[in-house]
């Protein structure tokens, strides 16, 4: 059963960290274990992040470990235990949201912790408003949206969110996300509620059944992903005409893998991913994993994470400093989902709502789902 | 026993227990020996056991209670949950100040130590809204002690300060302690310690800073001699100033004694707090009912909530009711994964018989060579054994462009075989099938080919001497075999996940959401040890119809 093998996995996990610790407590305070998600973005993070880092701190090693999507369990399986075995974990904002009320994250002070910009505009400005939780160190904003097959739509690409639902125009298979976010918002969306209103509907029972219902319209027709490389992969594959996804999983399928793919990004939702830091670590950890998010959250550090992915920089600061892809040598500023031609209509995902009302319409959407 | 040491004695001879060599009776003796050799028995497989004790027995163990556990509702709000015993919940008014100043004062605590979030994770299980509305109130509280911390702080300057609160609270032994106790000297702080007197004449205050001297000792570290107290200390200092043993005030003598007096005379004109209208101030849903049922349902430290959760039930005014049917599901999944393991289980023995009867008859050599292919999969990773299975059977894969190509399916009308129950079901069976083949080979050599040619010589014809003979004596291969691949997928979770899409996903995927996502560890547990029950159920049922001992996992 996978209930005993997490259970195992997590014992034995634990029972490793022990050891582990053991070892690091006489004389490792150097040593560090960065949790991301793997894959493209992982090694963005390696190469803008890490290795200048350890370049300027010789004897220091970093050790990255690919488990951000079970991080929130993980962590609390650690802290149960007390033996938090790392020293950084990269989350989505949500994610980070719910270790802090958990009380699995450090609180932190962003103007003591994080640099100032250049022009020494203290940092809690400089994030400003993606400080979305007092335990959050943003890094990227990224945003979900759909791509879809060139050769597939005929001459008239989609141009809006609402195409998705327009089985006549654009028939086929769609890939959409195995989960209420952001398909909920936009089933309202193009079920004609006002965009400012959408969260104010989706909070009342009537709504969520009116979004489940527009939902309901294509749903013989969805292929419900749930890990982000299935969409780019069912676009290469020519299975669905069009499907969301993360837009750096889609300018890799279009820019690197050359595949007939564009980017719809009408009504894109705009998500941050960053750090936090595991409540309870020892004071040696601590000291030396400070030491390193000041430096791998600083601008110029930020705007070089762009040049290997097509995230944008969390900092305001950094935003004049993107730059060209290392290996493609093309321009990164029109593949950010922060450009002013991209963003001409975005949604911003609501932590507040989905903290409070994920359980519940979760259910629902479960539900509708196995109908 | 002189009688029994007679060396002379010959057995049988006198009534009395018979003796070994060295006088022992022989029975003890013969048990003393058996004892020994059990215990060498027991520390031979000692590591074992206490691997699997610790590995695996003991974490079930744990997960499995927390199905049942629900302790955090009464350790986080210990005083609210008290009083709300009292209330009566079908009056249908929400409960009266009373009940707001115990919540102040637990959600006050628990914001400190950071725990009033964690409160509101939970309780957004059973009702929408409760996690922003405990982020909210925590926030919110600090306002409201406010309100007699500064109307003390302007009235004197004196109860602003730390220092002074603890001369005037603390014991003198206590005080001469901490006041020579360094933080830099590495040595533990001197804990504090309450003044006598004051115990009795400011019980609330006590009580409270005791709480609060824990905290900043114990969990803050920090010097408490040099802290100022919590906000709450000020109002429960006001309760008492102005509380039934107010009269006693004035015969306090210790230091601080003339401003504790200056106090009581002033507190008597305070600003008061409603707290109830305090909390309607930080959220209106504290002025409803639902968040006082819910904490009144879950305030008992067991809980059936998450058994009834996982079996489409909630809690109710009038006991335990059906959710609405827009919410039901796991119902559904546990009948899907049942049904479904069923028929994974028969496509299994309908594909491995066959296999396992050529493996079982042909010469050894070439049934080993042929075995490899049946273990190959065995040694390739599920992963790509799933991926694989999808590159095979989506619309645009390998099987379906066969047939296009083959002119069986239109082009515009291929075959879903995949997202879907039938996805599921061929990738498992597929993944399942050696558990399977391997049982029914290992029968089915110990099956004498004599007996169907035997059978054939006393006139039988092929098919009633396969179906009289042969078959009969494979059942147990079959049994072993069942068990296993049943068992198996009834647990199974990474291939429904990948190639089950929404029809063919199973229990177990549930299960991996709420234990790594949704973070209910509670639902997850209940629908684990469900799952378990109905499992070991089966298991029973077997063996009542077909005998555990007719099963044989090898010759």
């Amino acid at each position: 059963m996978k209930f005993t093998t997490t259970l195992l996995a997590t014992s034995a996990l634990i029972g490793a960290g022990t050891f582990a610790l053991a070892d690091a407590h006489g004389n490792m305070a150097n040593e560090m274990t960065l949790v991301s998600w793997g894959g493209a973005y992982q090694a963005s993070q390696d190469k803008a992040y890490l290795q200048p880092y350890l370049k300027n701190n010789p004897g220091v090693t970093g050790v990255w470990d690919e488990s951000s999507n079970e991080a929130v369990a993980k962590l609390r399986a650690m802290n149960e235990a007390g033996n938090i075995t790392w020293d950084l974990v990269d989350v989505v904002a949500a994610d980070a949201i719910r270790l802090c009320d958990e009380g699995l994250a450090m609180e932190i002070d962003a103007d003591e912790l994080l640099a100032a910009a250049p022009d020494g505009t203290p940092a809690s400005e400089d994030f400003g408003d993606l400080l979305v939780s007092d335990c959050f160190i943003p890094q990227i904003v990224y945003s979900t949206t759909f791509g879809y097959r060139t050769d597939m739509v005929g001459d008239t690409p989609p141009r809006k969110i609402c195409d998705v639902f327009d089985l006549e125009a654009y028939p086929g298979k769609r890939a959409l996300e195995k989960r209420p976010i952001n398909n909920m918002e936009w089933a309202l969306l193009c079920d004609g509620v006002p965009k400012d209103e959408v969260y104010d509907v989706l909070a009342t029972p009537e709504g969520q059944e009116k979004a489940l219902a527009k939902l309901d319209t294509i749903k013989d027709s969805v292929i419900w992903w749930s890990a982000g490389a299935d969409t780019p992969q069912l676009l290469a594959d020519g299975e669905v005409v069009m499907g969301s996804t993360y837009n750096g999983r889609l300018f890799s399928v279009i820019e690197e893998q050359k595949q007939p793919v564009a980017m719809l990004w009408d009504a894109q939702v705009f998500d941050l991913d960053g750090w936090i830091i595991p409540a309870g670590l020892p004071a040696d950890r601590l000291a030396r994993v400070k030491d390193f998010v000041k430096f791998a959250t600083d601008t110029q550090r930020l705007a070089d994470q762009s040049q290997y992915i097509s995230y944008g920089p969390a900092r305001l600061s950094s935003a004049p400093m993107v730059g060209k892809h290392a290996d493609l040598g093309i321009d990164m500023a029109p593949h950010m989902p922060t450009d002013p031609k991209n963003a001409a209509n975005t949604f911003l995902y609501n932590y507040e709502f989905w903290a409070d009302y994920r359980d519940d319409i979760d259910a629902k959407f479960q539900a509708w789902l196995a109908q | 026993m002189s009688d029994t040491v007679d060396a002379t004695n010959i057995p049988g001879e006198k009534s009395g227990p018979m003796l070994a060599a060295d006088g022992t009776p022989l029975k003890r003796s013969l048990r003393r020996a058996l004892r020994r050799q059990k215990m060498s028995a027991l520390l031979l497989i000692a590591p074992l056991l206490i691997f699997i004790l610790i590995t695996f027995i003991a974490p079930i163990a744990d997960m499995l209670f927390r199905s049942v556990e629900n302790e955090i509702v009464q350790d986080t709000l210990p005083r609210t949950t008290a009083i709300l015993e009292t209330w009566d919940s079908e009056s249908g008014n929400v409960p009266d100040t009373p009940v707001f100043k115990a919540l102040y004062q637990d959600i006050f605590i628990a914001q400190e130590r950071k725990l009033h979030t964690r409160l509101g994770s939970r309780l957004n299980y059973e009702l929408t809204g409760a996690s922003s509305l405990f982020r909210k109130s925590g926030r919110g509280v600090g306002d409201i002690g406010e309100v007699y911390q500064d109307q003390f702080e302007d009235m004197n300057a004196f109860w602003k300060k730390g220092e002074n609160w603890n001369d005037i609270l603390g014991s003198d032994a206590w005080l001469a302690e901490i006041k020579s106790w360094k933080k830099a000297s590495g040595q533990a702080q001197p804990p504090f310690e309450i003044r006598a007197q004051i115990a009795e004449i400011l019980p609330q205050t006590a009580a409270f800073y005791q709480i609060f001297a824990d905290f900043t000792q114990n969990e803050k570290n920090s010097n408490l001699y040099k802290k100022d107290p919590w906000e709450l200390i000020y109002s429960a200092f006001y309760d008492d100033l102005t509380g039934a043993n107010a009269a006693r005030i004035d015969t306090y003598t210790g230091p601080g004694a003339a401003e504790l007096s200056e106090a009581k005379a002033a507190a008597a004109n305070f600003e008061t707090v409603d707290y109830k209208a305090a909390f309607g101030d930080i959220d209106k849903d504290w002025l409803k009912m639902p968040i006082w049922d819910t904490i009144r349902a879950y305030s008992p430290r067991f809980t059936n909530g998450y058994f009834l959760n996982a079996v489409d039930m909630q809690k109710s005014e009038n006991g335990p009711e059906l959710r609405p049917e827009n919410q039901r599901i796991y119902a559904t999944l546990f009948l899907r994964t049942l049904f479904m393991s069923t028929v994974i289980t028969l496509s299994c023995i309908l594909l491995g018989y066959p296999v396992g009867w050529i493996l079982a008859n042909l010469p050894a050599r070439t049934a080993n060579l042929l075995m490899i292919l049946v273990l190959l999969p065995f040694w390739t990773s599920l992963l790509v054994r799933t991926s694989a299975w999808k590159v095979m059977l989506q619309q645009q894969g390998v099987v379906n462009d066969t047939l296009v190509w083959l002119g069986i399916v239109a082009d515009d009308s291929r075959l879903a075989l995949i997202n879907n129950q039938t996805g599921t079901i061929i990738a498992m069976t597929h993944i399942l099938l050696p558990f399977m083949i391997l049982p029914l080979y290992s029968v089915m050599q110990t099956i004498p080919p004599s007996y169907l040619r035997a059978a054939k010589s006393l006139g039988a014809t092929n098919w009633t001497a396969f179906w009289r003979v042969y078959f009969p004596q494979s059942v147990p291969g079959i049994g072993a075999g069942s068990i296993l691949v049943f068992i198996l997928s009834i647990g199974y979770y990474i291939t429904p996940e990948i190639v089950g899409g929404t029809t063919g996903t199973f229990i177990s995927n549930r299960i991996a959401y709420h234990i790594s996502s949704s973070l209910n560890w509670g639902l997850a547990a209940a629908l684990g040890a469900i799952l378990l029950a109905v499992v070991l159920g089966l298991y029973y049922a077997y063996d009542k119809i077909v005998g555990i001992d007719n099963v044989k996992l090898g010759g």
